[in-house]
């Protein structure tokens, strides 16, 4: 009995942690679906609903193409964020001497506004996908680096302490106690990355490719085709949910001790 | 087997120089247990930082076992106040952490750990995580810890005092069943003169700031002890007050009943 209660109530805790999202999603649906009527706006200007799904239906094939292409941009990207930023973490937290001289450097860098570096990659390195990779690149970084050298840094003391009483080497410091007390706080940073990661790739196909959800947007735009922008729009935000979401559940496989820890 | 002679440390801290220890004089015999006590910021957890190699002294010598203490030393360990387990590994595992550090037998270690876990009670817990523990269980597991490399000497700071009042006994009293099992040169660090007075063959008395020896208090108080009642109960009471003036200031002492 009790059990059977205890089943319900995780039934009934699904229902609202999968139910609520989806009621919000076809409320703002329904709204705009509303507003589209209501306002008789036109449809180059904003589509209703079910133009969107007939524009998306229309070129099903031509749009999955496009975002495979920026899903691929993105990830990749991504990935060579990860592989440089947490090396360079790594050489931050461990030394004063470094940390004083990548830090400014890695500051500087960060504050140049990221669109205004596009259409100079674009001149370097033309139209294909390195440019998007190296800007997907460029916004990852550094909230990688940021908070995987934090992470690093915030071992507790009585830890440290504590294998220190072992004696223990600095690389068995380091990778029995430091770096698994950062994972969590590494975490954050692939998330916060994960999420610039798809503006990035955007951000780089708007000033100059073909071929992208970013392209896509930029060329239905120019032929007033405002339904297909909207269907890869929606595309983009499908793109990030589910980029973010994997990590997410990454997350609660590999560090199931975070979440009580933090 | 631990012996500080002429002991002083000063600190370099952010707001100039901090005179933690003076002249330190103390030997602490082979398996005897020594209770440390004093105000807050006396200098204990250094005094004991400086036996475990952690800590160099500014001057004086420590010794353990007749060697001076250069770096720590695999025959001493040490307990802190916190558990300080690592959250991702499961409690048999934070157990044998030392063990892997140090390279020692695993197999071996393995069934010893079982069998520490089992002494204090924890066994059944060898797969949990430390958070799913309360933390009277994360201080057990954390004591296991602390045994499993055999040490001959085994320094322990505060190492109950975050913990409620009952639970608190109870480790304490595990802490003598486990001395009876296994020979060890203890010394403990505490604020509570109960504690004090339960564990030690004697205590030293540190004065507040910068750290002297005040007195050496015998406990001869035949074991086991509880702080039930029992027929020694005058004695602890005696023992009790003398420290408990000890450690008070004076005009305290007068005004309130002791
Ligand atoms: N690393 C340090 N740097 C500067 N001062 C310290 C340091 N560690 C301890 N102290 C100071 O030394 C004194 C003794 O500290 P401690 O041994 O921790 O005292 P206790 O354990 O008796 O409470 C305190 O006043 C403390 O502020
Ligand atoms: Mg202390």
């Amino acid at each position: 009995m009790t059990a059977a209660r205890r089943s319900g109530s995780r039934v009934a805790r699904r229902l609202v942690d999968w139910g609520l999202p989806v009621l919000g999603l076809a409320a703002l649906v329904a709204l705009w679906w509303l507003a589209t009527i209501v306002f008789s706006i036109e449809k180059f200007l904003v589509p209703a609903p079910d133009d969107v799904v007939e524009a998306f239906i229309g070129q099903a094939g031509f749009l999955m193409e496009q975002t495979w292409v920026t899903l691929l941009e993105t990830v990749q990207g991504f990935a060579v964020a990860v592989v440089v930023g947490i090396p360079t973490a790594m050489a931050i937290a461990s030394s004063r001497l470094l940390e004083k001289m990548i830090y400014p450097l890695l500051l500087a860098v960060n504050a140049v506004p990221k669109i205004a570096i596009a259409p100079i990659l674009v001149v370097w390195m033309g139209f294909g996908p390195v440019p998007k990779i190296v800007m997907v690149f460029l916004l990852c970084f550094f909230p990688i680096v940021i908070s995987t050298a934090t992470g690093l840094k915030s071992t507790p003391a009585e830890l440290t302490e504590l294998v220190r009483s072992y004696d223990a080497s600095r690389l068995q410091v380091f990778f029995k106690v430091r770096f698994p007390y950062a994972l969590p706080q590494v975490m954050v940073g692939l998330k916060t990355a994960i999420s610039l990661a798809v503006i990035g790739a955007v951000i780089a196909e708007f000033v100059g490719a073909d071929a992208g959800l970013g392209f896509v947007i930029v060329q239905s735009g120019a032929s007033a085709d405002t339904p297909l922008a909207f269907a890869a729009m929606a595309l983009l935000g499908v793109i990030s949910i589910v980029l973010f979401y994997g990590l997410n559940a990454l997350e609660k496989v590999i560090l199931p001790w975070a979440e009580e820890n933090r | 087997m631990i012996k500080l002679t002429h002991v002083s440390h000063v600190f370099a801290g952010r707001q100039g120089e901090v005179h933690a220890l003076d002249d330190i004089t103390l030997e602490v015999r082979r398996n005897e247990l020594v209770t440390l006590v004093g105000r807050s910021g006396c200098g204990k957890s250094t005094m004991l930082r400086m036996v475990a190699g952690l800590l160099r002294p500014s001057s004086g010598t420590v010794t353990v076992a007749g060697e001076p203490v250069g770096k720590p030393r695999q025959d001493v360990s040490f307990m802190f106040q916190r558990a300080a387990l690592l959250p991702w590994r499961t409690v048999l595992d934070n157990v044998l952490l030392p063990v892997e550090i140090l390279r020692l037998d695993r197999a071996a270690k393995r069934r010893r750990a079982h069998e520490l876990l089992e002494l204090v009670g924890l066994a059944g817990f060898e797969k949990r995580l430390p958070h799913e523990l309360s933390g009277g269980m994360q201080q057990r597991a954390s004591l296991c810890r602390s045994l499993i490399q055999d040490p001959l000497v085994l320094l322990m700071d505060e190492p109950f005092s975050a913990l409620d009042a009952l639970t608190r006994e109870e480790l304490s009293i595990e802490l003598q069943r486990i001395r009876m099992e296994q020979e060890m040169t203890i010394i403990f660090v505490t604020h509570s003169i109960e504690e004090a007075v339960l564990l030690a063959d004697r205590v030293a008395v540190l004065s507040p700031r910068p750290g002297r020896l005040r007195k050496i208090v015998d406990v001869d108080i035949p074991r086991p002890r509880t702080l039930g009642r029992n027929a020694y109960a005058d004695r602890v009471a005696e023992v009790s007050a003398e420290l408990h003036e000890l450690l008070m200031p004076a005009p305290i002492a007068s005004e309130g009943a002791v």
